[in-house]
């Protein structure tokens, strides 16, 4: 379960932030998961709470904003909606797709005291 | 496993010796933050800060230091990756066999317990290190980074990473190698690439290993490699079994190749 790690990742980023702009609570976080992230988003929240534990992210909110995943066919050059990575392109068939966006994860914001 | 948090981090252990590594939960940043809270109390002044940080950006910080090394020191670095029983180490085995010396090489191993499999490279006549993670599912570029200050690697070498066998977590997880070679057995599923698409998109060799056993089941392999190349167009697929040696000449011959580039491509720096 790598979702741990990631969420270890998400409070150093957090506690990081914490040191250079200065706040010592944190309300909310905003985080942006690609549809077609490697990542299942109920076992990082378990995560989240697991390692806030005890830091300044105890209890917070978080808020998990899914961005559609975009795909772009290399031999129609085709843009479309990619809900999956075994998924061909819409136009032509070919199974030569580049994922454009939604495989990322990011901390996008944090409401914070 | 870390009692604050229940994450693995704390029994990483290198050749049975524990990793060097911050390990955030004793920071004084908790304490800190009690105290600031008992100060403000009654007080709410929330505001937004803009972060836009990548979760693996720490984990490609380091992989990114791993390359910088590998590719200055003209080191071809293989990170392999599939399930757990697909044959990775018996292939490794037979790979340093088959070798023969010809190239230098050193072995880093992933593995959640026991140094076997770095017992079983070393018996191959290579150098290796056992990388235990504990609870940890994946290895990350840190653990590598560390494993390879200790391995001591040569210049114009050849660095093979056997990951722990998982075939979800290792692929989020660059390491800083020159590419992630997926192992699918022939005594798998054969939509094994479709059900576990990270893992093949990741990587840019497939080694469909256990071919020898194809008489004998009934896995269709031009199915499984179609399927692979649905998620991944372009990848490269020899067909291998490293009991019977079939397509180890492809192999072989693909390592070396890799690593004449990596040289190349050293003095071209240089």
């Amino acid at each position: 379960m790598h979702e741990m790690s990631l969420a270890e990742n998400m409070l150093q980023i957090i506690e990081d932030a914490a040191r250079k702009q200065g706040f010592t609570r944190v309300k909310t976080v905003w985080l942006e998961i690609g549809q077609l992230a490697c990542v299942e988003q109920e076992s990082l929240r378990f995560g989240f709470d697991v390692v806030t534990r005890g830091s300044i992210a105890e209890q917070a909110r978080l808020e998990i904003i899914e961005t559609a995943g975009q795909g772009r066919c290399e031999k129609c050059e085709q843009n479309f909606p990619l809900a999956a990575l075994y998924e061909a392109c819409p136009e032509c068939g070919s199974y030569d797709v580049k994922v454009t966006s939604g495989d990322g994860m990011r901390v996008k914001e944090l409401e914070v005291e | 496993m870390c009692t604050t948090c229940g994450c693995g981090t704390g029994q990483t252990l290198i050749n049975g010796k524990p990793l060097h590594k911050a390990h955030r939960h004793s920071g004084p940043m908790h304490f800190r933050a009690r105290e600031v809270d008992a100060d403000v109390q009654g007080v709410s002044a929330s505001r937004i800060v803009k972060l836009e940080q990548d979760l693996l950006a720490k984990n490609n910080g380091y992989a990114e230091a791993n390359r910088s090394y590998l590719s200055a020191h003209g080191i071809f670095a293989l990170n392999l990756v599939s399930s757990p029983g697909s044959g990775k180490t018996t292939l490794l085995v037979k790979t340093i066999a088959a070798l023969n010396g010809s190239l230098p090489l050193a072995v880093i191993e992933g593995d959640q317990q026991t140094d076997n499999d770095a017992a079983r490279i070393r018996a191959a006549g290579a150098p290796a290190i056992q990388i235990n993670t504990g609870k940890g599912c994946h290895l990350d570029a840190q653990m590598v980074g560390q494993a390879m200050r200790q391995l001591g690697l040569q210049d114009d070498s050849l660095l093979l990473i056997e990951n722990v066998g998982n075939l979800v977590c290792p692929a989020s997880f660059d390491l800083g190698e020159a590419h992630k070679v997926v192992i699918l057995s022939v005594t798998e599923g054969e939509d094994k690439p479709l059900k576990y698409p990270d893992m093949f998109r990741a990587a840019e060799v497939m080694l469909l290993n256990k071919c020898d056993l194809l008489p004998h089941l009934e896995f269709d392999a031009d199915l499984a490699i179609e399927y692979a190349r649905r998620i991944n167009h372009k990848l490269q697929v020899i067909r291998i079994s490293a009991t019977s040696g079939a397509g180890m000449p492809e192999w072989l011959e693909w390592i070396k190749d890799g690593c004449r580039n990596a040289v190349a491509a050293k003095q071209h720096v240089a």
